[in-house]
């Protein structure tokens, strides 16, 4: 399939659309981080026969935004002989590439807004889900950086930690998905999204790429059960442990916001996306059904860190090598011979 | 004699080690920790909102101490004996005795207390004192609320003990 170019699809958006597109976008997701992140701690709570913060506004539902003041305003502290740029570069890369794979999430078609034929997504490039690797690919970077620019011996191990898991996670993420992008024959999300709702939801034919898919995403987002790269028992806190304040602070975010966007992608690729099954919904209710199924996925990500145990690092690696690999590996095989065959 | 532990041996099969086997265990004990934590959260929770709900005291619970007055005459029950002071362990307690007159009458005796102060920064709440008076005239209470921001606020006088107790803490029903 060659890219859809604006010619082809029949439409141009003019600046502001694309201006207003974007921050919506940015505003309405990123504001989810903190009510992951009070998600977290209030069901976690739950999961544990306690409360959880109950002191901080009603019911202690502004407990995030007191967190985050609190980091804000304390002393960001820098190393002496840490690589000072790099440092201070290492959670923006973090931060940064979370929020980039925001722009392929679809939220709903092509919709008009004021007599302007739009798209509710930031971009649908051709390359689609590569767009997503692709970053998820950079932000490691800013964990390796981080934990390496800090000069120390924990924040160094939780680095090398993260990237041998993240490498090899994202090879097993990657395979997960071929058997969606060969069934759908497109890597555009729309495309897939569109496919599902026209067949079935995809983790229905895909289960065991959905599955692979699943548990990668818990590795690639450093999600307990997989959070060896912060490992507090034995590392402190990992790549960031001498991170602080608002630095401190945008590692966090990003760690939540990488749920989030996971969230998001699981939602998209295996999960119909906008569609409601045996239902033509109408559009303006299409975003809010994205993001209702994001928060299911986000509870089941809470729910397996209630759960789960940390693993250790040669079962990590083993599972991702041995198990994860193989399955997706062969998930894309026989959805191969099948494409074929009933073709 | 060599040990032999008999019939007591539970010996316990370990499930047969392989690729297949182990991940279809792994998966199923997931799912099974999965059903248990999701089970937990929808008991609720053991744990109070401590400020707001309390846990209720026992009848007999032994908290910060009160001085009693005789009901029809108002006069104090202590006679500044001493005997409190005597049997505190913590040594938390000091009584200072003066005589009633006519004119100024305190308590039903011979004499009364002047002084009446409880440490409450030393006392252990053993309640000896308790025991140890022979007009039932200290108690100790149900309040265990007692954290201030001074050493010195916490030296009870004899007024702050003869005042009636602002109830704070819940008492148990007999069926608790």
């Amino acid at each position: 399939m060659s890219a859809p170019l604006y010619a082809e699809i029949g439409y141009f958006e003019p600046w502001w659309m694309q201006i207003a597109k974007a921050l919506a976008i940015f505003l309405v997701v990123f504001n989810m981080v903190p009510m992951a992140l009070l998600a977290d701690r209030k069901l976690l709570g739950r999961f544990q026969h306690r409360y959880g913060p109950t002191r901080v506004g009603p019911f202690g539902l502004l407990q995030a935004v007191a967190d985050i003041g609190k980091l804000l305003f304390k002393q960001q502290f820098v190393p002496r002989d840490s690589r000072k740029w790099l440092f201070i570069a290492a959670p923006i890369i973090s931060m940064v590439t979370a929020a980039a794979t925001l722009a392929i999430i679809p939220f709903s078609d092509t919709v008009d807004i004021f007599g302007v034929k739009t798209g509710l997504y930031g971009v649908d490039p051709s390359i689609g889900i590569l767009f997503a690797f692709a970053f998820g690919g950079i932000a490691f970077y800013g964990l390796m950086l981080g934990g390496w620019s800090s000069n120390s011996k924990y924040s160094f191990l939780g680095s090398m930690r993260a990237a041998a898991q993240l490498i090899s996670y994202e090879i097993a993420q990657g395979l997960s998905i071929i058997g969606v992008i060969m069934m759908v024959g497109s890597l555009s999300l729309v495309d897939i999204v569109t496919w599902q709702e026209q067949n079935v939801w995809l983790f229905i034919p895909q289960f065991v790429g959905w599955l692979v898919f699943l548990v990668a995403g818990f590795a690639e987002t450093n999600r307990p059960p997989f959070d060896l790269a912060e490992g507090e028992a034995e590392l402190v806190g990992g790549y960031f442990t001498e991170y602080s304040g608002g630095r401190f602070a945008a590692f966090f975010a990003a760690e939540y916001l990488n749920m989030v966007v996971v969230s998001l992608l699981f939602t998209t690729i295996f999960f119909g996306g906008w569609d409601v099954p045996f239902w033509d919904q109408p559009n303006w209710i299409e975003p809010i059904v994205v993001l209702a199924k994001m928060w299911v996925f986000i509870f089941f990500f809470i729910w397996v860190r209630a759960t789960l145990p940390r693993l250790r690092y040669d079962q990590l690696m083993s599972f991702g090598w041995k198990i994860l690999l193989p399955l997706a590996t062969l998930n894309a095989l026989v959805t191969a011979v099948l494409v074929v065959v009933l073709d | 004699m060599p040990y032999d532990p008999g019939d007591d041996v539970v010996v316990i099969h370990q499930p047969r080690e392989g690729a297949a086997s182990g991940t279809f265990r792994a998966f199923a004990a997931t799912l099974k920790g999965l059903k248990m934590t999701f089970s937990r959260a929808v008991e609720g929770t053991t744990t109070i909102g401590y400020p707001e709900e309390k846990t209720p005291v026992y009848p007999r619970f032994r908290g910060r101490h009160k001085l009693h007055r005789f009901e029809d005459t108002g006069l104090e029950k202590c006679v500044g004996c001493s005997l409190c002071a005597a049997a505190c362990p913590a040594d938390c307690i000091r009584v200072v005795a003066a005589e009633n007159t006519p004119e100024n009458r305190v308590s039903a005796g011979e004499r009364y207390a002047a002084v009446y102060e409880i440490n409450l920064s030393r006392c252990i709440f053993c309640g000896y004192c308790e025991i140890a008076c022979p007009f039932d005239a200290i108690t100790l209470g149900h309040d265990y609320e007692m954290a201030d921001y001074n050493r010195s606020d916490l030296i009870f006088t004899k007024e702050m003990l003869l005042a009636e107790p602002l109830e704070r803490t819940p008492l148990r029903t007999p069926d608790e």
